[in-house]
């Protein structure tokens, strides 16, 4: 399939004129900036006015400063590396693993009916349990976290492949081997595109699911990482430091988010806008 | 006979006292015959109408010419050879959109000959070509959700006559649009058609487009066990124009016989539905 032109205007345009619609998205950036300094704002007064204790609940103030402590003396970017790095691979492996796992399966049924079991079974056990086992058997490093978070991020995209392979419209299928397609031109022509936006429903919550891979995997024990950090800071009751990791990895989660729908939009120009 | 005349005579598709059972689903013994001793065959150039009441199995006819589909007893032919696996001379024109969702209509039509391996450059100078021929020009990039129906089918058209098929099947194609873009592209298809004469097998449960499209018209029995019970010859001259022939004495003529024949199968049909 070659890229899309990009010419191509939208079918449903909002019944709001241009100059409207730029005065509506101006005035939701600026709730949505307000609405975060209003519950800053509030985190603030209620735990200077001790409110709230200041040791269970931190300060805005004192997470800013922690903040920029780890990112002007750079303290912060060799345990960011590393569970970016981890997030990264268990979500590429994972992804990578489910879709050949999916195709494979969606396609061969007798493979799909001796397997379901199992698979039901493995994916109803809380994946989490097997961190220690993993520990034990990849290490301390990054490749415990990785494997941790591949079972986690496997069975999401696994079991939309799946699904979305057997949705593929059989009158589609059919018409395509009228066509003379073969098999492996069944593959490229159908069932990968027809499956995409099965997949991408799927990714969207993998990448939230590598990251908790990574970070529990790091609890659990290692020596780098910002689950490390989280961690290391709890020991001492650094409150501030904690909120300051789970904000670094919020961001960082949010921005991987934000680039799978910027590639979903790339490949899906063909679906009507939802 | 001699051999010229035979060799003359080979039918496009021949199905000879073909039957098709389907499992009942949920069920190991049941089994439901869809159609049951069905011979017919259409000639090479001839455009073929099945008409019949709703759910008599006419798809499943379609969908063994087509090879889609084996039939549980009897043979099917095409151009005298026996049928095994899909029709390859056959281009299928589907009730339901069939088109590529994720494809834009130029891709779609160009779908066929990328199959084939034809290089870029010339398959999609092809495709553009067919386009304009079905009406579509400027259209090429657009996505089938983008198109109207009546678009659709356009391109569903064009994507099968792209590749040369000698045998066209198609199953109800314009049922599903208004009356106005339905007789425009009946007769466009008439117009494709009379280019260069195809063997067309059209299923419809509507008698008119039937009539009106058709050389022969062949009449099913309600299912299940359908079988062919009348074939009428439609000797209205041609080229056609598919709403003025239906105001010719002959036109009306032809109805009034053809239905005297079907009326009873169309009420079995509604009977046996209410049943189910």
């Amino acid at each position: 399939m070659s890229a899309a032109d990009g010419a191509l205007s939208p079918v449903r345009v909002a019944p709001l004129r241009v100059r409207q619609r730029r005065r509506r998205a101006m005035l939701v950036r600026l709730l949505r900036f307000s609405l975060l300094l209003a519950l800053l704002a509030i985190w603030h007064v209620l735990t200077d006015f001790d409110i709230l204790p200041v040791y269970i609940f931190g300060r805005p103030l004192g997470v800013a400063q922690q903040l920029w402590s780890w990112f002007s003396t750079g303290y912060i970017v060799e345990h960011l590396i590393t569970t970016l790095t981890e997030t990264l691979l268990a979500f590429v492996i994972g992804t990578a693993l489910g879709l050949l796992f999916g195709l494979w399966l969606g396609l061969s049924d007798l493979a799909a009916q001796v397997l379901d079991p199992f698979l039901k079974a493995v994916n109803s056990m809380p994946r989490i349990v097997l961190g220690p086992i993993f520990a034990v058997w990849f290490g301390l490093g990054i490749w415990s976290k990785v494997a941790l978070g591949v079972t986690i991020v496997f069975f999401l995209v696994f079991f939309n492949v799946f699904q979305g392979v057997r949705e593929v419209s059989p009158t589609v299928l059919s018409n395509a081997r009228m066509l003379g397609a073969s098999r492996r031109q069944l593959l490229t022509m159908v069932y990968i595109p027809s499956a995409t936006s099965w997949v991408f429903a799927s990714l969207h919550n993998a990448v939230g699911m590598a990251f908790v891979g990574a970070v529990v995997g790091e609890y659990l024990g290692s020596a780098r990482g910002v689950g490390y950090l989280i961690l290391q800071a709890e020991g001492v009751f650094n409150i501030d430091a904690i909120f300051a990791g789970i904000i670094v990895l919020t961001a960082f989660a949010y921005c991987l988010d934000q680039a799978v729908s910027m590639v979903e939009r790339r490949l899906l120009v063909w679906q009507p806008q939802r | 006979m001699n051999l010229v005349q035979r060799s003359l005579a080979v039918p496009a598709v021949a199905l000879d006292a073909v039957e098709c059972t389907f499992p009942v689903t949920g069920s190991t013994e049941e089994s439901y015959t869809a159609i049951r001793d069905v011979t017919l065959s259409v000639a090479d150039g001839e455009f073929l109408s099945i008409v019949g009441p709703t759910g008599c199995g006419k798809s499943t006819i379609l969908n063994i010419a087509a090879g889609l589909l084996a039939p549980t007893a009897g043979n099917v032919r095409v151009f005298g050879k026996p049928l095994a696996g899909l029709n390859s001379t056959a281009g299928y024109l589907f009730q339901a959109d069939a088109i590529m969702p994720w494809r834009t209509a130029l891709q779609n039509v160009a779908a066929g000959l990328e199959i084939r391996g034809v290089a870029d450059k010339q398959r999609h100078a092809s495709a553009r070509d067919w386009l304009r021929r079905v009406g579509l020009a400027g259209k090429e990039n657009a996505y089938p959700h983008q198109l109207s129906g009546g678009m659709r089918r356009r391109v569903a058209l064009a994507q099968t006559l792209i590749v040369g098929p000698k045998i066209l099947l198609m199953d109800e194609p314009f049922s599903a649009l208004d009356v106005q873009t339905r007789q425009l592209m009946e007769n466009e298809l008439l117009e494709l058609w009379e280019a260069d004469r195809k063997s067309v097998i059209f299923i419809t449960h509507d008698l008119e487009e039937a009539i009106s499209l058709s050389d022969r018209v062949i009449v099913l029995s309600a299912g299940p066990g359908t079988r062919p019970i009348g074939e009428f010859v439609i000797d209205l001259p041609r080229p056609r124009d598919v709403a003025e022939s239906r105001l010719l004495p002959r036109f009306l003529e032809l109805h009034s016989q053809i239905w005297a024949t079907m009326r009873d199968e169309v009420l079995k049909g509604y009977r046996q539905n209410e049943r189910s």
